[in-house]
């Protein structure tokens, strides 16, 4: 079943290891795998390592072990350009949006387009725009500044950004944290319908179990730098383990 | 203290068994005071060591992180637009403050040695000291001093909240080179807008001087030019003009460097601004230092 699924996989992650400095390991050995199309959580105490794992997944921060294939492609030592032509592929939701502070909603989607998809008409490439923020249904605030935004618009307005470049895979770091309920709710149906839409894959990282419900098809909980649990939502509500049970409640 | 009482002791009481005990406890305080001596001056020199450290370690990043500019500014695509952006930021968004500068610095400086070159009988000398102070030196250097607070401070503290809210991140796994389009468009920019500064300073500063000399006399225009550049040669305005590029480029650089460099947390923000006009300003008297030794050396 295993090999099954590793076979199928977009993302494979082996025995991935990242300490930093002297006996502060991290991640001491993680194995994860996406399959395609698959809405992977992946939940844990705070610096469990969850966002580290993503990090390393886009070379953000590079792995002291292991190996980390992307679309079959092993990554740790790619070069600039091979890496840039993974990354293109890979969308990035960061936990506080990280939107170019400098520049409007329209010019932090024509961003990564500009250099990208440098043969688009500038009709194409208005369109293109349209497309992404009709998607996070936010076109009204094309023209507004990232300080003019509240936070739930904010984590549209980045997700429209990452979306622009039509990724196969999305990495989202916490993607309902610091927004009301209502929000938090929205933004998670948001993530189904941008699966389902564009049939990508995802890692979801969130500490808020309606999240967790609503986007994964399964879980697995990172505990001291490994993987200690894994399956659907259910199954692991239902575990006899008592320390997995916790996070349900 | 311990000597005082115990000396007290064996004065008092004329015991040799005290007096003995005496030494040996003299002895013992002899060796601890030694002890301590040692632990101090190896606590200070572990200290000194880990400042060494961090600085030849902060050297080596600064090293590091200028071959990475030079390697990165001659490959392409360039990013020219934001280059133009910076240019505009700095250099054109900068003229009303340098040109203030410049003309109190021109006018307070003649109205200041006016007196000195009176008494000497040298009035008619002061358009000449006055153009020269301001071309080879004061210029230069105040309108230098001038960028590192206006623009290492200004790079330093939008770099780094840039890096704090993971801005630089998100361009990095956008596939796009942070340091090509932050950093090299920013050094290139102010290697050349510093130059144009200083000039403008100067033009300014001229000025200044030519309203001083006319609060007390009447000097034409012309006239206090042509003096100018009677006193002026060729060589007195070369190395003013070359060292202007270190100036703008250092002053890039490091700006750049704090602000790219900062660690997470918005502590390291108002650090970066501020260790970048800290250090910024240091480098430019130095660079200044080297800049008049060799010249002295070389013309």
């Amino acid at each position: 079943m295993q090999e099954e699924i590793n076979a199928s996989a977009v993302i494979n992650i082996k025995g991935l290891c990242k300490s930093f400095g002297e006996n502060n390991d991290v991640l001491k050995g993680v194995n994860l795998s996406v399959k395609k199309g698959e809405n992977l959580v992946v939940i844990g105490k705070s610096g469990s390592g969850k966002s580290i794992t993503i990090k390393c997944l886009v070379r953000l921060i590079d792995a002291d072990k292991g190996v980390i294939k992307v679309f079959g492609t092993t990554i740790n030592n790619l070069g600039e350009k091979e890496l840039n032509a993974i990354r293109i592929r890979i969308g990035f939701l960061f936990q506080n949006s990280a939107l170019y502070d400098s520049m409007t909603v329209k010019e932090n989607l024509a961003f990564p387009l500009m250099r990208h998809s440098t043969k688009l008409s500038l009709k194409e490439f208005d369109d293109a725009i349209n497309e992404s923020l009709e998607s996070v249904k936010l076109i009204e605030a094309k023209d507004k500044m990232p300080s003019e935004l509240s936070g739930g618009m904010r984590k549209r307005v980045g997700l429209a950004r990452t979306l622009i470049l039509k990724p196969d895979i999305m990495l989202y770091d916490e993607p309902t944290t610091g927004l009301d309920t209502i929000t938090s709710r929205e933004i998670s149906h948001l993530i189904l319908e941008i699966q389902k839409k564009n049939k990508t894959s995802s890692i979801i990282i969130t500490h808020d179990m309606t999240c967790a419900k609503l986007t994964g098809d399964r879980i697995v909980i990172l505990r001291d730098g490994i993987i200690y649990a894994e399956g659907t939502y259910d199954t692991l509500e239902k575990s006899e383990d008592e320390w997995v049970r916790s996070f349900f409640i | 203290m311990i000597k005082l009482k115990l000396l007290t002791i064996s004065l008092c009481v004329k015991d040799a068994s005290l007096t003995d005990t005496y030494v040996k406890l003299l002895y013992i305080s002899k060796v601890n005071f030694v002890v301590s001596s040692f632990k101090n001056i190896f606590n200070a020199s572990k200290t000194l060591i880990a400042y060494l450290n961090s600085v030849f370690k902060d050297a080596g990043n600064v090293s590091l992180f200028t071959i990475r500019f030079f390697k990165e500014a001659v490959k392409p695509p360039f990013e020219i637009k934001e280059f133009v952006k910076q240019c505009y930021y700095i250099g054109y968004k900068s003229l009303t403050l340098v040109g203030i500068t410049g003309f109190i610095m021109g006018l307070v400086l003649t109205i200041q040695s006016r007196p000195t070159m009176a008494k000497f009988g040298a009035e008619s000398w002061l358009p000449g000291m006055v153009g020269l102070s301001i071309i080879k030196e004061i210029a230069p250097v105040i309108t230098a001093l001038i960028c590192a607070g206006k623009i290492a401070s200004g790079i330093g503290a939008e770099l780094g909240s840039m890096k704090v809210t993971e801005q630089i991140d998100a361009m990095e796994v956008s596939a796009i080179n942070p340091f090509k389009y932050l950093v090299v468009t920013r050094i290139v920019a102010t290697t050349l807008m510093v130059p144009l500064l200083v000039f403008f300073a100067d033009g300014i500063g001229l000025l200044g001087g030519f309203m001083g000399i006319n609060i007390h006399s009447d000097f034409s225009l012309y006239h206090y030019f042509s003096k100018v550049f009677d006193s002026l040669e060729f060589i007195d305005v070369l190395p003013a003009v070359i060292k202007t590029f270190f100036f703008g480029f250092f002053i890039g650089l490091i700006g750049c460097y704090k602000g790219f460099t900062a660690v997470n947390g918005t502590e390291s923000v108002g650090k970066a601004a501020n260790t970048g006009v800290v250090v910024a300003s240091l480098t430019i008297f130095i660079i200044d230092m080297l800049a008049v030794q060799l010249t002295d050396l070389l013309f």
